[in-house]
């Protein structure tokens, strides 16, 4: 259930002065521009998605109060919509968030087998994160692939029909990239986001 | 092979962009429309052509475009529902990956015949990168002059978005959808008011699936009339299904609708039969939400008649032999797939996804999962299989919006076709431990 009764690790103030930069600010004026006047409180899902990429992949308490303050409406308002829908992420993740499905088709086409495998693999359960907080491992419900079953999303990448030797090269060139990239990174944010 | 009205192109090298589909005949629709149509007779050729809508409830697109409040000077808006969650369906996704310019063709014709100036494209989050592929499909035919103001110099005036959603399949359900366009929790709404007079921002509203409004283009090329032809009885035109499950062929078909159920699973031109040349269990027809059919209702239906892909007859026998086509998400259960753990499967699905608003759904849909759960692992008492139906009877018909009718149906169908399997589970707990996830036959022995 899309419920507030789950107790969520809320990040308060961690990150005070979050802003929008100055490219991704014209971006979001742009898609508030697309709803009636005063009705603003349209846009708040897309604002959310880009607010969320640009916060390290989750949503804390100050850059909801942003969002807020942004779309002139009260910080409750913004809580209660990040709260229902899955796809915001309260808690830190890992850099790729790997979201397998475990429904119907992918449940009777070899899914269980592959989510076995990979905690196997990366050596966490679901909801975990690895300790290089590379990879968080959700299961997910239907994403509208079943024709391609098993399939799962690693952040906005569809990977399909997967079977444990897809999964090994999945996960290591996942790996091998995030390393170069570290690697390459010059500032803080870049190095540890 | 089947006639195609909306795959017919797919195959064209280049029809992701707007000149190729331009010159394959593309945007001839909205010439037609806005250059020698009024909107009322727009809405005239959708009547006739019987099309049904292809979201799941096969409601008449016409005769809904028809109840749209016209007697307002409010804005009018038309949604294009791309929410697509429903576990076996991914025929939206299908369409408008590979054909954009047709559903946006679509939008735009449906969207003069209401005298809507402003269309969303409501589309699940994790859809992301479908949203590049429609908005440039936008920009392109903007740029081209088929959106933007005075189309065509018709004097007609229309602004397409694409809304993402964030991961809830409650927000397919159009209430939810519009609340949860308006930025809040995809609660569903109560009903009356129907979206037609008060739908977003109270303003008269049509909320369309993807597939029934990328149908609108050919229809008005062709005429409703000709589409008519094309189908049996109540059931007209062309139809997406996406198979998925224990078949060769996986994949999205277009069928002209009435082809028989057992053509579709076994030629070679639509799945291809069943995988690993094992015998046909069962089938869940029109995605999870509908009642699942056990083999011998499959191919035949209750009266001996040829079961046909069509609305009607799908749906004969009702509750007790029939099913529903739904949004035509066509799952195929072999002779060892375990329907405990099917069932428990699309138990936890709608718990999960249950919105919480109507008391029967969030704690019953709960309950059903517990109670699956607890079977499926061999802790189950005999009387959980009457617990499970009296739990469904009890969702079905209370809550605010289908959702609590889409969890309670397959469960009660299961135990309705496939008791003796629950009852196995009861009775040898010893052997239901030792089972490999699904994998049922070698251990069921009924
Ligand atoms: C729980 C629930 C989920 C739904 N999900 C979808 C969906 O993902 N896509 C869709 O087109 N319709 C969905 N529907 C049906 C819509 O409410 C609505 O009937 C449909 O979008 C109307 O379009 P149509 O008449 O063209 O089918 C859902 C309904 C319910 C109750
Ligand atoms: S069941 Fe896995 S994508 Fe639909």
């Amino acid at each position: 259930m899309h419920n507030n009764q789950i107790q969520h690790k809320i990040h308060f103030r961690e990150n005070k002065e979050f802003h929008f930069r100055e490219e991704i600010m014209e971006k979001v004026k742009q898609i508030i521009s697309r709803y009636p006047e005063g009705k603003q409180k349209s846009a708040l899902l897309p604002i959310l998605h880009i607010a969320q990429e640009e916060n390290c992949g989750h949503l804390s308490v100050d850059v909801m109060d942003y969002v807020a303050q942004l779309l002139g409406i009260q910080s409750i308002e913004v809580y209660e919509v990040a709260t229902f829908y899955s796809q915001f992420y309260l808690e830190k993740q890992g850099k790729y968030v790997i979201e397998l499905c475990k429904t119907a088709s992918c449940a009777i086409c070899g899914g269980e087998d592959i989510l076995d495998f990979i905690k196997e693999k990366l050596n966490i359960q679901e909801g975990e994160t690895t300790d290089d907080k590379l990879f968080t491992l959700k299961t997910v419900e239907c994403l509208g692939g079943c024709g391609y079953a098993p399939v799962m999303q690693v952040n906005t990448e569809f990977y399909e029909f997967l079977d444990r030797q897809k999964i090994d090269s999945i996960i290591d060139e996942l790996r091998s990239k995030a390393n170069d990239e570290k690697a390459k990174a010059s500032t803080w944010a870049e190095k540890f986001c | 092979m089947g006639r195609k009205i909306l795959l017919d192109k797919i195959d064209i090298p280049g029809i992701l962009g707007f000149d190729v589909y331009r010159n394959n005949g593309g945007y001839s629709a909205v010439e037609k429309a806005l250059k020698t149509m009024s909107p009322d007779q727009v809405l005239d050729e959708v009547k006739k052509s019987g099309i049904r809508g292809r979201g799941g409830a096969g409601f008449p697109a016409g005769m809904k475009w028809s109840f749209l409040d016209r007697s307002t000077n409010n804005p009018r808006y038309l949604i294009c529902n791309a929410d697509e969650s429903e576990p076996g369906t991914f025929k939206d996704r299908y369409l408008m990956e590979k054909l954009p310019h047709l559903l946006i063709e679509g939008l735009i014709v449906s969207s003069y015949a209401l005298g809507a100036n402003t269309c969303f494209i409501y589309i699940r989050g994790e859809f992301k990168y479908l949203v590049g592929i429609l908005e440039k499909a936008i920009f392109e035919a903007r740029k081209n002059g088929f959106i933007g103001k005075n189309i065509l110099s018709s004097g007609y005036s229309l602004d397409i978005y694409v809304h993402p959603g964030a991961g809830a399949y409650i927000c397919g359900e159009e209430t939810a959808l519009i609340e949860s366009l308006e930025g809040k929790r995809g609660n569903p709404r109560i009903k009356p008011p129907f979206p037609a007079s008060k739908g977003l921002y109270q303003c008269p509203t049509v909320v369309n699936n993807v597939e029934t409004l990328a149908s609108i283009g050919p229809i008005i090329i062709m005429g409703g009339e000709e589409y008519a032809k094309i189908g049996t009885g109540k059931s007209t035109g062309t139809k997406l299904i996406s198979a998925s499950g224990h078949i060769n062929q996986p994949g999205v078909y277009e069928i002209e609708m009435g082809i028989s159920v057992e053509d579709f699973i076994y030629l070679d031109e639509y799945c291809g039969g069943i995988r690993g040349s094992k015998k046909l269990k069962a089938i869940v027809a029109g995605g999870s939400s509908v009642p699942v059919l056990p083999e011998n209702l499959v191919f035949k239906t209750a009266k001996n008649e040829t079961r046909l892909m069509t609305y009607e007859s799908l749906a004969e026998g009702g509750f007790e032999s029939g099913t529903m086509l739904g949004s035509g998400g066509l799952i195929v259960y072999d002779e060892d797939a375990c329907m405990v753990r099917n069932t428990w499967n699309f138990s936890r699905f709608y718990h999960h996804e249950s919105c919480g608003q109507c008391s029967p759904c969030r704690e019953g849909t709960g309950w059903m999962e517990k109670v699956l759960y607890r079977i499926e692992h061999g802790q189950g008492r005999i009387e959980d299989i009457d617990l499970l139906v009296n739990i469904s009877k009890n969702i079905e018909g209370n809550t605010i919006c289908p959702l609590g009718d889409a969890a309670a149906w397959p469960v009660a169908s299961a135990i309705r076709h496939f008791r003796e399997e629950f009852e196995f589970h009861v009775k040898h707990p010893e052997k239901i431990k030792n089972k490999d996830h699904g994998n049922i036959q070698k251990l069921f022995v009924p």
